[in-house]
């Protein structure tokens, strides 16, 4: 099956129940989304995200009420440098989609998301662990692979492989 | 490094309650993983697990590699269903080229993913029970997973490590008389499976460690994220396997088994049904095994045939150029979830247009259903930790990867 181009043209998705509801909710806060793969995207603006996921947690059209993962891409060195993503999904209507905040290098921080789903407390603070986002408002941020005392963090691009001797 | 903070520890609350260090080096926490455990008496009042102690850093390493050098890694994660992750791996590569894999491929992945989950319930089972134990019942589980590893080694050459399955297909065929091999391990399991049931199912002491200890409800489970048999033992009737079907899951018929206690004998339960089920599902795809190649079509992407690079000059040219430069894979990305013996598996794994992949990562199950062991032992005795470990089956090479 050859791959088919992906969609990244807001209004032709605006049909997609999360985007629909999302953007009658608060247009700004979609920033944009992307089909690709059979796999829907939606990008939020850093502010919303919490809001974005109650609202798409309770809404009876999307129930998407299991966080199955959170995690991050660093785009070393391009601006912004990372995505935090998030990956629902809905149990009752057998459906993903994945949600995506950017972030500046400067200010690596995002509302935490832990009061929406009590999940997301391992999953971010390994992405703190990791990447060294801030997550506000989760409960224990702190290390969670890594030794307490490690400096730096691992995923990021610019720290090497074999790390620093 | 303002955000950061010392080393974690928990101070006693009260001036009744003392702070309790269970493991890493613990026989009943699967591995090396520590507990902090604040006890008033023998009642838990506090539980922190505390993991990295076997954090290797697999994700950075697979950013250094090609994408067909990831799979060895895939292993290695978690040991226990070494084909599960291969599996969630070569998916995620498959549908970010758009590829597709021939019938046979898919129908021997699907039966040796179910032999891995009898593997990996297998040792649940037996390390499990012997927690508590019963230790007969651990001697009997090792006993047939031995079948199931000396198949392993006759279709990869490898017991454990087996990196069988290749972006692409899988990587040779099966050698002759396996399948027969399998069929005998078919026919005699169930009978296995009732010899374990005969010991635990109705056994007092087993029903008394069980019922009723490390009670959870479908709302908690969801909203701390858990999955497979630790979900559907809250009552949660969701199998990825059936509700999303992945590797052509949907030519197979089989149940899925689901308790509605949520304890630790509910979980036990579900875990023992899903062996019979598994052991259907392999003997479905033994009657309908498809013929035909065990590779996709794809010589940029497959590795040629021996023999065919004895004498033909592309496939020696493909074979040097696959091997020393990889493929490269188009821009994009792709969150894979397969049911791994623990739940939710996935990988998402994000390309850039080149021969390595940008980033892999593994959203371990164990990982998420760990989150729940305070929930559960919070306000119990403290033997009842150890039976809910063994019943969330967690295992810390996928947990810290």
């Amino acid at each position: 099956m050859p791959l088919a181009a992906a969609i990244t043209d807001l209004e032709a998705l605006k049909d997609h129940p999360a985007v629909a509801k999302l953007r009658s909710w608060n247009s700004a806060a979609v920033e944009g989304a992307k089909f690709d793969r059979e796999e829907m995207t939606i990008y939020i603006e850093r502010s919303s995200i919490r809001d974005a996921c109650v609202i798409l947690r309770d809404d009876p059209s999307c129930a998407f009420n299991y966080l199955s993962d959170v995690s991050c891409v660093d785009w070393y060195p391009s601006q912004p440098r990372f995505e935090v993503v998030y990956e629902l999904l809905s149990i009752p209507k057998k459906e993903r989609v994945r949600l995506k905040v950017r972030l500046d290098a400067d200010s690596p921080v995002v509302e935490s998301v832990t009061s929406v789903w009590p999940s997301a407390n391992y999953f971010e603070r390994e992405v703190f662990d990791l990447f060294g986002i801030r997550f506000t408002g989760h409960p224990y941020l702190r290390r969670i692979q890594m030794p307490e005392d490690w400096e730096g963090h691992p995923l990021r691009k610019d720290y090497p492989v074999e790390g620093y001797r | 490094m303002a955000h950061m903070t010392s080393t974690p520890v928990l101070e006693p609350g009260q001036d009744r309650t003392m702070i309790l260090n269970m493991g890493p080096q613990h026989p009943s926490t699967h591995g090396v993983l520590r507990l902090i455990l604040e006890i008033d008496g023998e009642t838990v009042v506090r539980l922190m697990p505390d993991i990295g102690y076997l954090h290797t850093g697999i994700e950075k390493t697979c950013e250094a590699k090609f994408y067909q050098q990831v799979v060895p890694l895939t292993d290695r994660i978690d040991y226990l269903c070494p084909m599960t992750n291969n599996l969630c791996y070569v998916l995620a590569v498959e549908k970010l080229l758009g590829l597709e894999i021939p019938p046979k491929a898919q129908w021997l992945r699907v039966m040796l993913n179910e032999l891995t989950r009898i593997n990996s319930h297998l040792v649940w089972l037996g390390t499990h029970a012997l927690d508590i134990g019963a230790m007969t019942v651990f001697l009997y589980c090792f006993r047939e997973r031995e079948d199931v590893l000396r198949l392993f080694e006759a279709i990869s050459g490898q017991r454990m490590m087996t990196s069988y399955f290749r972006i692409g297909g899988v990587a040779l065929e099966p050698p002759l008389g396996f399948f027969d091999r399998v069929r005998d391990f078919a026919n005699r399991f169930p009978s296995k499976v009732d010899e374990y049931e005969n010991l635990l199912t109705g056994n007092p002491i087993w029903t008394m460690r069980t019922k009723g200890v490390a009670r959870i409800t479908a709302e908690d489970a969801i909203a701390l994220g858990a999955s497979g048999p630790t979900l559907r033992g809250s009552g949660v009737d969701f199998d990825l396997r059936r509700d999303m079907p992945y590797s052509g899951y949907e030519n197979f018929k089989f149940k899925v088994p689901v308790a509605q206690e949520g304890d630790v004998f509910a979980r036990y339960i579900c875990r023992v049904q899903e062996l019979r089920e598994s052991i259907t599902i392999v003997q479905q795809a033994l009657d309908g095994m498809p013929e035909g190649p065990i590779k996709a079509d794809a010589p940029k992407v497959v590795l040629p045939d021996r023999e065919k690079m004895k004498t033909q000059m592309e496939a020696l040219i493909y074979h040097f150029k696959i091997i020393t430069e990889g493929f490269a894979v188009p821009a994009g990305e792709v969150y894979q979830a397969v049911e791994s013996p623990r739940g939710e598996m996935g990988y998402y794994v994000v390309s850039d247009g080149t021969a390595k992949p940008y980033r892999v990562h593994m959203r371990a199950a164990c990982l998420a259903n760990l989150q729940l062991l305070p929930k559960m032992c919070e306000g119990r005795l403290l033997a009842d930790v150890v039976a809910a470990i063994g019943s969330i089956d967690i295992v810390l090479g996928e947990i810290d990867r």
